[in-house]
């Protein structure tokens, strides 16, 4: 293992007393509640149950409030749960919705610094410095998670390669020419980068390589255990989702024992996803977050959907804030797919955009070797059938075209005869997931 | 056209922006300005970049000796072949410590080009892309699209920087995805949108085939570069939406986009040259040629630290216009970019070299079998077909076998360029030869 | 026992099958099977003749790419599912046809014949011997 990494930390916010949190927390909870009030549908939701920003006496008190739901997003798609002056907007980024209308998010310019500043936080804590040399190889766009790092590694004041997606070649021949200490980017994508190196005949251990930032995908500690020993560097976690603010809602210490949530911003809960009461540290549950210092987009409640367990526990980096487990499983049928999420709605949608495909199909997801490999099964229709192979290459490319513009992503596309995908009683099963990504808790047993 | 004689700056053009002010800085001033920071440049170069110190004591010159600015001509020219030969990081003048950015381009061969940074050049950068959006009409209250590919590509960054500096919304939606780039245009009010020309007459195209009327939005401004294009371009997609259409310019040598812009009066593009001196010389002979005389433009960095560029060739071929602009900027202005003195072409905003196909040809086969680019527009969209003779070794009997043949072609491309290209295999000796020699590139392109 | 199969490149233009099939039909080769592989960018002619070697050159001279194979060739029933016993040979030793395609000619004693492409035609010929049947050699045709 390369050389150890020194316990720093960015911001002093990081380790207030729970006492003094708790205090932060409740006062900006309530100055949310109030931005909040006038957003149509918390109006009606605070009208319903009476709430005011005076309900609010503790952090507890965030039970009161009303969940929200990336369903709610998208009936008020686009700016239904905009809380600040249109003319305050200064980014829009966007994430996948369930359907071909993708959730759209937006930021002030205090919430583009305040983002920027919690990237900091979780980079710094992870080993980062003013001198290091970073390669980007997140996309960027819409996508959160190449801008969040982006300038969270500008706030540090260390140097960005944006190497951004695709093009394994060009990604080892740069970081072999240019040698950065630091690689970000999704986990599978850091295997792949190895694996492809060693098939050109490089050593991914002879990188410059040093540590990496890995997130915008479930990942286990096997991975963490192979990208490490792959490239003899340090492996960070760190989590975060759009709705939320991107990337930034919580990170690894350098003593991974669980990454820790920026709680001074996120108010945290850990709920059961069918009864909706809290469930205890060391259990199970859905997250759910409240923003508390959002400007443009903040949301109350938010029910990621992500499973993981929560610990209060005292952590040795000297941070007093909550840490959470890996995502270790979804309370809905979402996939993340190379870091980008993909709704099995969205294909459904695509598929009815085709004609001469039946709406029967089945998306297989598989990691055969580093990389995520999703393909779909659609079965074709008698009269979309032609004995000219260019008729049938031409109906595969609308698909992939139709797939390709609603999810982002390229999905291999088989066509199947017809009554061959199999019909089950009730409820079709659309999902096959053969990757091996729902490992055990990287929580520390205490 | 006649706007371009005398210039009606529409309401948004009457918003002064303060930081735009260098733009206006009375000839005197602003001479006074280039030669002290040529002098500082110059200095720097020679002291930290051996090839530069190299180069001027080869010529018995010390930076002391540039005492006004058409001394310039006594420096040598810096071209891309040596950024290639120092790569990666050998034309660097600040430590790496200092270094907060790296971009790159493309290439002559498989090795890209790589140009850095630093805080100080990232602020200059976005500064200049501010004054390129202030220019086009563009002030805080915009909404604006960006649609340039982000990534090592200068374009994306830079007009995300200079939009955010401007104290605009950004939209950073990358290239790509047009179905997409439509909704959000309609949905969230757009005012403006970056990207290259050819991609816009695409949208235009794919919004009519959608149902969707371009005039009904909002969006009045369109910042277009990365390539070249006509004003017949700019008729069409000034017919089809309410957008006035400008046409910016740079390059990653210098700093990316933000060297030279377009004004509401649409009649050439406006260098800044408090940061980027420009000369146009004879690409032959080297000779600089008078104000008014097409030729090779050949620009000096003036403040860049991190990576200075001493009279870099373009190889973009333009004239200098001297006369003072209806719109008030003192700074002179260049012609539209019409061609290259070499045979490199732009491909949906990206340069492309035939060399960098033979490289990826190279690395499949061993060998360069004969080979053409052919580039097209379709509905706007830039297409790049390579035709490749098949050999009999390349040949097999299975369908399978070919197709996988053709596509390995196709990534190994892509692995160099960046460009989703198109191979078509095609029968030995089908591709004309002239003179033993084929010809490699056939643009087809129209508008 | 294997056949030699040779294979044309051609572009998909109006044309482009005449100029080998020309060239063939010059030199007096005849043609005892063929199939034509069409895919959206080319076509791929396959075809079987007597003297293999002679019609290479022949092809060769006229500009083609030209690729030699082996495929087997095998005898069936002309009847209905006369097929299908070879095919249950195939589908015994797990073997993936690559193509197949039919003889144009009546062959001696009613029979059909049928050429077919495996990736490893070796293991095709065992499997065949294994089950009692011979493929069509070269002087058989």
């Amino acid at each position: 293992m390369s050389a150890k990494i020194e316990n720093r930390i960015w911001d002093k916010d990081e380790t207030l007393c729970r006492a003094d949190l708790e205090r932060l927390q409740v006062q900006r909870l309530r100055e949310t509640v109030q931005r909040v009030a006038q957003v149509p549908f918390y109006k009606q939701k605070f009208a319903e149950t009476g709430i005011t920003p005076d309900s609010i006496k503790s952090a507890a008190d965030v039970r009161k409030l009303p969940f929200t739901t990336k369903a709610d997003l998208r009936e008020h798609y686009p700016w239904g749960f905009l809380a600040c002056d249109p003319k305050q907007v200064k980014r829009i980024h966007g994430s996948s919705g369930t359907t071909g209308k993708p959730t759209f998010v937006a930021y002030t310019k205090n919430d583009r610094d305040m983002w920027a500043n919690l990237c900091a936080r979780f980079l710094v804590s992870g080993g980062l410095r003013e001198d290091h040399l970073c390669h980007m190889a997140f996309s960027y766009g819409l996508f959160t998670g190449g801008f969040g790092l982006h300038y969270g590694i500008e706030k540090v004041g260390a140097a960005i390669c944006p190497a951004a997606g695709g093009n394994t070649p060009r990604h080892i021949l740069l970081i072999q020419d240019l040698k950065p200490d630091v690689l970000i980017g999704t986990p599978s994508y850091a295997l792949h980068i190895a694996e492809v190196a060693r098939q050109q005949g490089v050593d991914p251990r002879s990188m410059s390589l040093r540590f990496g930032h890995f997130g915008g995908e479930p990942w286990t500690e096997e991975m963490r255990t192979k990208i490490e020993a792959d490239f003899d560097m340090h492996a960070f976690n760190n989590y975060g989702l759009s709705e939320v603010i991107g990337p930034g809602v919580s990170g690894d210490c350098i003593f991974r024992t669980g990454m820790h949530i920026q709680e001074d911003h996120f108010l945290v809960e850990c709920i059961n996803p069918n009864t909706l009461e809290p469930v205890l540290d060391g259990q199970r549950g859905e997250l759910v977050f409240t923003a508390l210092t959002k400007e443009a987009f903040p949301l109350l409640r938010y029910r990621t959907r992500d499973i993981a367990v929560l610990d209060h526990g005292k952590c040795e980096c000297g941070r007093t804030t909550c840490r959470m487990s890996r995502v270790i499983g979804r309370s809905d049928d979402m996939l993340i797919i190379r870091g980008v999420n993909v709704f099995p709605s969205q294909v459904e949608e695509a598929l009815l955009r085709v004609d001469g495909v039946a709406p029967h199909y089945l998306i297989e997801v598989s990691r055969p070797g580093t990389m995520d490999e999703i393909v779909v099964k659609v079965e074709i229709s008698p009269q979309a059938f032609s004995d000219k192979m260019r008729q049938m290459q031409e109906l595969k490319r609308r698909i992939d075209h139709e797939i390709h513009s609603i999810t982002g992503i390229r999905m291999g596309i088989e066509l199947v005869e017809p009554q061959t995908i199999e019909r089950s009683m009730g409820k079709a099963v659309r999902v096959v997931d053969h990757r091996k990504t729902q490992a055990g808790l990287s929580m520390p047993k205490p | 056209m006649e706007q371009t004689q005398t210039c009606q700056p529409s309401g948004s053009a009457t918003r002064f922006n303060p930081e735009s002010a260098p733009d206006y800085v009375p000839l005197k001033q602003l001479r006074a300005l280039q030669l002290h920071r040529l002098q500082a440049i110059v200095g720097r170069a020679y002291e930290r970049v051996e090839l530069y110190r190299k180069r001027l004591d080869a010529l018995g010159l010390k930076p002391q000796d540039l005492r006004k600015l058409a001394d310039i001509a006594k420096l040598p020219f810096t071209v891309k072949t040596d950024l290639r030969d120092t790569y990666p990081y050998g034309m660097f003048a600040s430590p790496l410590e200092e270094i907060v950015r790296l971009h790159a381009s493309s290439g002559t061969t498989g090795k890209p080009i790589v140009v850095a940074y630093t805080k100080v050049d990232l602020d200059v950068w976005s500064s200049v892309m501010m004054r390129t959006l202030s220019a086009c009409g563009l002030h805080r209250g915009d909404i604006i699209q960006n649609a340039y590919g982000y990534g090592l590509f200068t374009g994306g960054l830079g007009a995300h920087y200079g939009a955010e500096a401007l104290g605009a919304t950004v939209i950073p939606i990358s290239g790509g995805n047009t179905d997409r780039q439509i909704m959000v245009l309609k949905d969230f009010g757009v005012t403006a949108i970056c990207c290259t020309p050819s991609y816009f007459v695409h949208l235009v195209e794919k919004a009519l085939e959608m149902g969707v009327n371009m005039k009904t939005l909002p969006l009045r401004a369109g910042i277009f570069g990365a390539e070249p294009w006509t004003e017949a371009m700019r008729r069409y997609v000034q017919e089809h939406t309410n957008i006035k259409a400008y046409d910016i310019y740079g390059l990653s040598e210098i700093i990316g986009p933000g060297v030279a812009s377009e004004c509401e009066c649409q009649a050439g593009l406006h260098i800044f040259e408090d940061h980027f001196y420009p000369e146009i010389i004879d690409p032959q002979s080297g000779a600089v040629l008078p104000d008014g005389q097409e030729g090779e433009l050949v620009l000096t960095t003036l403040s860049k630290q991190a990576m200075p560029m001493l009279r870099y060739r373009t190889r973009d071929i333009t004239s200098l216009d001297t006369e003072a602009c209806a719109c008030g900027r003192t700074i002179r202005r260049i012609k539209r970019i019409a061609r290259r003195s070499d045979d490199m072409f732009i491909i949906r905003g990206v340069n492309v070299f035939p060399s960098q196909v033979e490289t990826a040809l190279m690395n499949v086969e061993g060998t360069v079998p004969h080979y053409q680019i052919v580039l097209t527009r379709e509905q706007g969209l830039d297409k790049m077909e390579v035709r490749v003779e098949v050999t009999p070794e390349l040949f097999s009997d299975k369908v399978g076998a070919m197709e996988t043949l053709a596509k390995k072609i196709g990534h190994s491309i892509f692995n160099i360029t960046g460009i989703h290209v198109q191979v078509t295999l095609v029968e030995p000796r089908s591709i004309p030869r002239s003179e033993g020699k084929a010809k490699r590139v056939l643009d087809q392109r129209k508008m | 026992m294997k056949l030699k199969q040779l294979s044309v490149f051609l572009e998909n233009r109006p044309g482009q099958v005449k100029v080998p099939c020309k060239a063939l039909a010059d030199a007096g080769v005849n043609i005892l099977a063929m199939s034509l592989a069409d895919t959206e960018q080319f076509g791929i002619l396959r075809f079987i003749v007597k003297d293999p070697a002679k019609a290479r050159d022949v092809l060769a001279k006229a500009g083609c790419v030209v690729k030699e194979t082996e495929v087997l060739a095998v005898e069936v029933d002309d009847r209905p599912g006369g097929l299908l016993r070879l095919l249950e040979v195939f589908e015994k030793a797990n073997m993936t046809i690559e193509y197949m395609y039919a003889f144009n000619a009546n062959r001696p004693g009613g029979k059909a014949a049928l050429a077919f492409r495996f990736d490893d035609p070796e293991i095709a010929v065992k499997a065949l011997q294994g089950a009692g049947i011979n493929a069509i050699a070269p002087i058989e045709l």
